[in-house]
């Protein structure tokens, strides 16, 4: 062999400078960068958007925070007593909807899908069902709230008058008035919207949960509501948790829905005894009401006419992104914590 | 609502009481923990295992043996009714339990369960404490008091030689334990139920010798108390630790590719391993085919 | 069965009664099963009733209208009586597709860097990113894309520059349908319904370029050609909707592009290609069914994204027809959100209520076409890995 006589030393040059050439793949490098600026446009975007949130919103959180957080919907922007309190409210009580509605059915739905439900075509329709239903759009939902308790169906009108008979004759006036657009409307709607969101997210931490739980649970003569009860659920638990944060989040956020079942955009008289007795309690889901992204988007579009409602809006979505983006968090990193427990 | 019941339930019903033990298939003898007869385990309409013929006695240990794929799991896993589980799984045949057939439409998996323990190939101690575990089956069954728990899952510790080891850590995570600790665990685990029967289903497994000797030790001691059956891939540790063996193998249909585990020979240990009366048995033993 | 050691106390005989459990505890168990079900059921009556108030106005309004009013109107004037449809789907494209240039190439190419490229770290920093990003409320991006998008982007770029990117694109589509069909035609063939297929596929991405060059010069030769609208626009709209788009489309890219085996990859730079080649020869062929996938359900999120175009759209209650991006106009779900704000109640004549639902009808009909078109193609990656 040729290559023997020249010396290793030689070879051994000429190898290294072989697999040592660098720095001639100019596509790759292009490719490589292409990708990386599609990121870093996105994380930009995001950047600029924050900034630009921030600095429109910004002399009404320096100069009035508090009577902007006290204050409530007025016809022009140099009110003194303009605000976000209504809207707080009204997001707070959505989100109290959604948590007693949505939570509880959509994980019980899960555990249904997961545990329970046979292998047959019944199980691959719900399974279908559940999946086409996270994939419409959110204004659907708000044609199904308008039509439901706006505009009155055969049965929610019977529900409604079973529910103030009974509220009648306990106080002598209606509890729920169809044909309104109420607070109750507004918070089933989201629930609505928000269930699929629950029950997927659900379904895949209790899939995620071993086999060999739930046999040794089975193993030692534990019946199927104990396995779920004693096993499944806490195993599943951060994994549901998650999961119920980004939807309640997303429900917080929402508007679509809440435009098509009637919110307050423009004035609303505020209300004064919120929590001075049990008919007052009752009484505002069935008034009209307003949240936060129903604030910002009358505030919007009412800046066309009053340049001071821009700032306004700005300020008030500072405030609904703080809480979104917080709750967003809390959910990644739970799960990204969990991940990581178990390897 | 018949989409409440799980699917199994609809199954059970339709297969076990046209094969109810007739008059002339023998006596059942008192003495055996388990008969068997024409039992036949499927999965949708492929049967797995077939025509399996058991008598398991009281306080021994029987080993299930035979190449990977022949069944002897899922022969194990029908004695309390884990199969049951798998929806698609079904059983064929008879299977007494003590004269109760164990299939028969009234039979609660549940209640069999807690009279006939299990452990299992992997370790799967519960993410919680030590004691929590070992508690975990007197809890369901309905006890509370504290005393009365604590006496149990100490006794149980004690029966499955873990006691000594975790006396002083009882809150602690089982999940932080050795592979060997935690089947230990696992096997006090099922003694705390106060079980008839343990099955165990190749509990060693997933252990290193040293672990799998400790095991096998405590089987011989459990063995005064309990009637056991284990599978096991290991000739060597049935020969070590059980009185009787069954062998299965499985055959290859040619058309479909598929396995059908079947019961070659079923005797005393030392006849299966000195002198077994099937060529099978013999080849499997002598490490010829397997 | 001789050596059975039995000198214990018998044990009592076992009944078939004492393995039947407490009938309580079985009751138990099948109430709390029932529980589960019915909660399961909840989705099923809701996807009823859904469908059932969408048919059931929709329907009063397919049979009560003037046909004449929801073709070639001047534009959509629903409390005025006039429903002109190519109105709002034409207005629904346009978001549509401008959108998705936004998102399309950004969603995948973060999809594609995060998944084949980026180290640990680096995905830890940026990943966070996209996560946040999806989980910004609409009406936030619509103030974006109203007081920021329009103003500093569009109205900035103008018309001509709207000459130039649609000649770009007009090109760039024209020489990705040149490639393909030197490459489909290059090969010799014998069957002939390749061939027929080959062919068809050839006649509609032509008829597809001829669509495209025609919607850009008919903009482009408009009177007011170098005009663009003030405050809001479907352009800006559009954009913010992208952006909105971005964190879907690379989520479900990126599941595709990582339920690509690793073998695959190791078998590429096993045979010394480089990571560029290995990811466009070799990541997205496998994926590319996950990728289609992405674009899909991208194009039905957006199909239904609401409120940017409700308040970045440049249109309030009614809308001129209009082909032009730059032009202020309402897609169909804003059309159905400005109908429905202002007053107390959907008011106008007759069928104004039951026209909300006739567009939610088509809007629902359609997302339901693309979301099952796109669980079709995620469902063949999972079964080829």
């Amino acid at each position: 062999m040729a290559l023997g006589t020249i010396g290793d030393q030689d070879v051994a040059s000429r190898v290294e400078a072989t697999i040592q050439r660098r720095g001639r793949d100019v596509r790759g490098t292009g490719f490589r960068f292409a990708l990386f600026a599609a990121l870093g446009i996105s994380t930009l975007i995001l950047v600029i958007l924050l900034v630009d949130v921030l600095t429109d919103g910004w002399p009404v959180l320096t100069d009035r925070l508090g009577d902007f957080w006290s204050g409530t919907l007025r016809s022009r922007s140099s009110d003194d007593s303009l605000g976000i309190s209504q809207g707080i409210v009204g997001s707070f009580w959505i989100a109290v909807f959604v948590a007693v509605l949505a939570f509880p059915i959509g994980i019980a739905a899960a555990v249904y899908l997961e545990e329970y439900a046979p292998r047959n075509w019944f199980t691959s329709v719900l399974d279908i069902v559940v999946r086409n239903l996270a994939g419409v759009p959110s204004v659907v939902y708000g044609l199904l709230g308008l039509f439901l308790f706006v505009k009155g169906t055969a049965v929610t009108n019977w529900f409604v008058d079973r529910v103030n008979n009974r509220w009648n004759a306990w106080y002598g006036e209606d509890l729920i008035e169809l044909g309104q657009s109420t607070l109750f409307a507004g918070g089933v709607t989201l629930a609505v919207l928000v269930l699929p969101i629950v029950i997927i997210t659900a379904a895949e931490a209790i899939r995620a949960v071993p086999q060999s739980l739930r046999e040794g649970a089975y193993g030692v003569g534990a019946t199927k509501w104990e396995v779920i009860k004693s096993q499944v659920l806490p195993f599943a638990a951060p994994g549901i948790l998650t999961g119920t944060l980004l939807a309640l989040a997303r429900a917080v956020g929402e508007a679509a829905p809440l435009i098509l079942v009637g919110a307050i955009t423009g004035r609303l008289a505020p209300r004064d005894s919120m929590f001075s007795g049990l008919e007052d309690f009752f009484g505002q889901f069935a008034d009209r009401f307003t949240a936060m992204p129903i604030v910002i988007v009358g505030w919007v579009q009412n800046s066309g006419r009053d340049e001071g409602f821009g700032p306004a809006a700005g300020a008030a979505i500072v405030v609904l992104l703080v809480f979104v983006i917080i709750m967003n968090s809390i959910a990644v990193l739970l799960r990204n914590y969990f991940e990581k427990k178990r390897g | 609502m018949a989409d409440l019941t799980t699917a199994i339930a609809v199954k059970e019903s339709t297969l076990t009481t046209e094969h109810a033990l007739s008059p002339d298939s023998g006596p059942v003898s008192d003495d055996m923990v388990f008969q068997t007869r024409d039992l036949s385990v499927y999965y949708g309409d492929f049967r797995a295992v077939r025509d399996v013929e058991l008598a398991i006695p009281e306080r021994q240990i029987t080993a299930l043996i035979g190449p990977s794929g022949c069944g002897k799991s899922t022969v194990l896993r029908s004695f309390n009714r884990m199969n049951d589980l798998i929806p698609t799984a079904r059983v064929d045949g008879t299977l007494l339990y003590r004269g109760v057939d164990l299939y028969a439409d009234r039979v609660d998996p549940v209640e069999v369960r807690r009279r006939i323990g299990m452990v299992f190939q992997k370790p799967n101690p519960f993410p919680k404490s030590i004691f929590d575990n070992v508690a975990y089956g007197p809890r369901i069954a309905g006890i509370r008091k504290k005393g009365e728990l604590n006496d149990i899952v100490e006794a149980s510790l004690h029966k499955a030689a873990l006691w000594d080891e975790v006396k002083d850590r009882l809150s602690a995570s089982a999940t932080g334990m050795s592979g060997g600790q935690q089947q230990r665990l696992c096997i006090a685990r099922a003694i705390a139920s106060s079980p008839d029967v343990l099955l165990m289903d190749e509990p060693c497994s997933a252990l290193d010798p040293i672990a799998t000797a400790r095991i096998e030790d405590l089987m011989a001691e459990l063995k005064n108390d309990y009637t056991i059956m284990i599978v096991t891939h290991n000739m060597q540790q049935a020969a070590r630790v059980s009185d009787r063996t069954a062998f299965f193998t499985a055959e290859v249909d040619i058309h479909t590719d598929q396995r059908t585990g079947l019961l070659v020979e079923y005797d005393l240990t030392t006849t299966i391993f000195s002198n077994p009366a099937d060529e099978r048995t013999e080849n499997y033993i002598t490490g010829r085919f397997g | 069965m001789t050596d059975v050691i039995d000198d214990s106390i018998p044990p009592p005989p076992l009944t078939l009664d004492l393995l039947a459990g407490p009938s309580r505890r079985r009751l138990k168990e099948r109430l709390i099963s029932a529980v589960f079900f019915a909660a399961a059921i909840v989705s099923v009556i809701i996807s009823v009733l859904i469908m059932f108030s969408l048919v059931r106005e929709a329907w009063t309004f397919i049979t009560g209208v003037d046909w004449g009013v929801t073709w070639g109107e001047a534009g959509w004037f629903p409390r005025r009586g006039l429903y002109d449809m190519p109105t709002l789907l034409v207005s629904s494209v346009i978001v549509t597709v401008v959108a998705m240039l936004v998102a399309g190439p950004l969603g995948l190419g973060s999809a594609i860097y995060l998944s084949e490229y980026a180290s640990r770290r680096t995905r830890s920093i940026l990943k966070p990113v996209l996560e946040v990003l999806a989980g910004v409320p609409s009406v936030v991006l619509g103030f974006f894309a109203l007081f920021f998008i329009s103003p500093q982007l569009i109205e900035r770029i103008g018309r001509n520059a709207w000459l130039l990117i649609g000649a770009l694109i007009i090109v760039t589509y024209a020489a990705v349908v040149a490639l393909w069909a030197r490459r489909q035609f290059a090969e010799a063939t014998v069957a002939r319904a390749v061939i027929i297929k080959r062919v068809v596929w050839l006649t509609v991405f032509v008829a597809g370029g001829l669509l495209l060059a025609w919607w850009v010069l008919s903009v482009a030769g408009e009177a007011d050609a170098f005009a663009v609208k003030r405050s809001g626009q479907l352009a800006a709209a559009a954009v913010g909707v992208g952006i909105l788009t971005i964190p879907l489309v690379a989520s479900v890219a990126e599941d595709a592009l990582a339920s690509v085996p690793r073998e695959l990859r190791e078998a590429s730079a096993g045979l010394g290609a480089r990571q560029a080649t290995t990811t466009v020869q070799v990541v997205l062929p496998a994926a590319v069914s996950g990728i289609v996938a992405a674009f899909i359900i991208g194009i039905s999120r957006a199909l239904g994204e609401t409120m940017v175009v409700f308040m970045a759209g440049g249109a309030a209650d009614a809308a001129q027809f209009t082909s032009s991006p730059f032009d202020g106009g309402l897609t169909m779900t804003a059309g159905m959100a400005s109908l429905a704000t202002g007053t107390d109640n959907v008011v106008g004549e007759g069928l104004t209520f039951q026209s909300l639902y006739f567009v939610g009808l088509v809007l629902f009909l359609l997302t339901l076409l693309l979301n099952i078109v796109a669980g079709r193609f995620v469902a063949r990656v999972r079964e080829r890995y």
